[in-house]
């Protein structure tokens, strides 16, 4: 979501340097094959997101996980954090969903190149790392 | 005809969060659709308990980066109603004009980003010919001009942090309020051509609808009564008992009745039950395209909010420009055990907050309501009659359809839970 609003600023340079692979958000064809940097947000909290976030992770040359829930797991974690009787509460709704026993950060899962953290993201660290791979990939 | 066929759409694009849809049909008739709200739940009205009421707000902000300020908004209110805390007036103004550009840049997202994609046959404004382009760059001006404006009130566009249980820690400065007048001015000129394309498109699905918003004497999203289109009015502290939750066992959102029937919330209920209060250079502007309402076509959900984005602008001005912000001494209450309701119309609709506290002022129970999870039966219901409505055409086609309507309904997934995949079975 910060990354649309970074677009305000940043979307002339970006459809001229990035090529969108894969941006729901945005489109609706969309594949998810060699792609050079994935940015991944949210925690993963059930089996298929794990299988997911793998696939992502076999089909990109560096991954980033953006935000904080990305980075370390909060606040999406915090049914980690519950006590028994809210566990057993919330049971259901798990074992109905096919939810892990815990909500992970992405690196508890796949290796992870870089971390941008903050809720929301920080923006300055995005740019950079952004850059980074602009220039790793020689886009720029 | 005896047509059998499954369609199953895995992860819509373009909304906000994930869902999926399975539709079976048979014999020529719709047998099941099912709209699978498939973003997780991460269990916030559980998280909220036992946590201090001056640390709720921020938390429940970060249910959602699009809509935090709504949320934000919300549980404030319900926390400060518990409480019988009164905030000043110009507290109330400051929220106003924080939500104000949260409608802005929400609304321009949507519209913009989401639907004008559908409007102009692309699959996204990265295929738009050059002289579509010109309509990208003022998506990204509407867009930044309303971040801007949620910035000077609450310090940053998404999880603002001056606002505060009863007022706001600072206040705008007076440069910066000039210069936030001077984008408004300047990106008005845009909402004509953005309310002209919403009007012209010819994208139309109606069915007898029941419409629910908090109709407000300023237009303004946040205090007021709640009003439907079958003319109940409903005090804020009501607005639940009449709901009927409904357990949805494929969705990991919960599905909402409205008197017993499906009901749809968000810019097209404001429109239908509240247009003769918008700014009045609103209503002089946008004559002709605000003749269109009362509406029962979902379609008109967009130019709806293209409507309320020029209202927010026009409110916006007027208020800054006779504004004198001055540092207010910080409200003094007592903490007490007390329950208190919250209801403001978020972008997508009526948002209620209920929250319940100890004498120590630590949460006991907190439920919210979100928009998105009332308006989800009323689109399953919608998307059945428009399979049966094209029974004959292909799939393809269909399918389309009925990614464009769920799109008119600007769900946000991540706050009804928090996604959308279509399945055909």
């Amino acid at each position: 979501m910060i990354f649309i609003e970074l677009m305000n600023n940043h979307f002339s340079d970006w459809e001229r340097l990035l090529d969108f692979k894969y941006f729901k958000l945005l489109k609706s064809k969309n594949e998810l094959k060699n792609l050079d940097v994935a940015f991944v947000e949210g925690a993963i909290s059930t089996f298929k997101e794990e299988k997911r976030l793998k696939e992502i992770r076999k089909n990109s040359k560096k991954l980033v996980a953006i935000g904080s829930c990305a980075v370390n797991g909060s606040p999406s974690n915090q049914r980690n954090f519950f006590n028994d009787s809210t566990k057993q509460e919330i049971k259901m709704i798990l074992d109905n969903f096919g939810h892990r026993d815990k909500v992970s950060q992405l690196d508890e899962i796949v290796e992870v190149d870089d971390n941008v953290p903050g809720c929301p993201m920080d923006e300055g660290k995005f740019l950079q790392i952004l850059n980074k791979y602009l220039k790793e990939f020689k886009v720029m | 005809m005896h047509e059998d066929f499954k369609i199953s759409i895995d992860g819509l694009s373009k909304i906000e969060g994930h869902a999926s849809l399975d539709v079976k049909v048979r014999n020529g008739k719709v047998e099941d659709v099912k709209l699978k709200i498939s973003e997780n739940k991460r269990f916030y009205t559980q998280a909220i308990r036992g946590k201090q009421f001056q640390t709720v707000p921020q938390l429940v902000s970060r249910i959602c980066g699009t809509c935090s300020v709504a949320h934000l908004t919300c549980c404030t209110e319900a926390v400060e109603k518990a409480l019988e805390i009164e905030p000043s007036e110009q507290t109330i103004m400051l929220r106003k004009l924080m939500m104000y550009g949260t409608m802005i840049r929400d609304h321009a997202m949507h519209l913009y980003l989401f639907s004008l994609p559908d409007v102009l046959g692309k699959d996204s404004v990265l295929e738009f010919d050059e002289r579509q382009h010109e309509l990208v760059h003022q998506a990204f001006d509407v867009k930044r001009a309303g971040n801007d404006l949620t910035k000077l009130i609450g310090g940053r566009a998404i999880h603002p942090p001056f606002a505060q249980i009863g007022n706001f820690s600072r206040i705008p400065e007076k440069s910066e309020t000039k210069k936030v007048i001077k984008e408004m001015k300047s990106v008005r000129s845009h909402i004509f051509d953005l309310v002209k394309i919403f009007y012209d498109c010819e994208f139309s699905f109606r069915r007898k609808n029941t419409f629910v918003a908090l109709t407000t004497d300023d237009f303004s999203f946040l205090e007021g009564v709640i009003k439907s289109s079958h003319r109940l009015i409903i005090p804020e502290q009501f607005y639940w008992d009449h709901l009927h939750r409904v357990i949805i066992p494929y969705s990991q959102a919960t599905g909402y009745e409205f008197e017993g029937r499906d009901f749809m919330v968000g810019s097209l209920a404001r429109m239908n039950l509240n247009r003769e209060r918008l700014h009045k250079n609103t209503r002089n502007d946008l004559a002709k395209y605000i003749r269109a309402f009362p509406s029962e076509n979902v379609y008109h959900n967009n130019l709806a909010q293209a409507i309320e984005i020029m209202h927010s602008i026009d409110h916006s001005i007027e208020i800054l420009e006779g504004s004198n912000f001055k540092k207010e001494p910080q409200v003094k209450f007592k903490i007490k055990e007390g329950k208190g309701v919250g209801v403001i119309e978020a972008p997508r609709g009526t948002l209620y907050y209920a929250i319940d506290l100890d004498n120590q002022g630590k949460i006991i129970y907190g439920n919210l309501v979100i928009p998105t999870a009332q308006n989800q039966i009323r689109m399953e219901n919608d998307i059945k009659k428009l399979v049966a409505n094209n029974m004959g055409k292909n799939k393809e086609f269909i399918q389309n359809e009925i990614e464009k309507l769920i799109r008119a309904y600007d769900p946000c997934m991540t706050c009804a839970t928090h996604f959308l995949k279509v399945r055909w079975l």
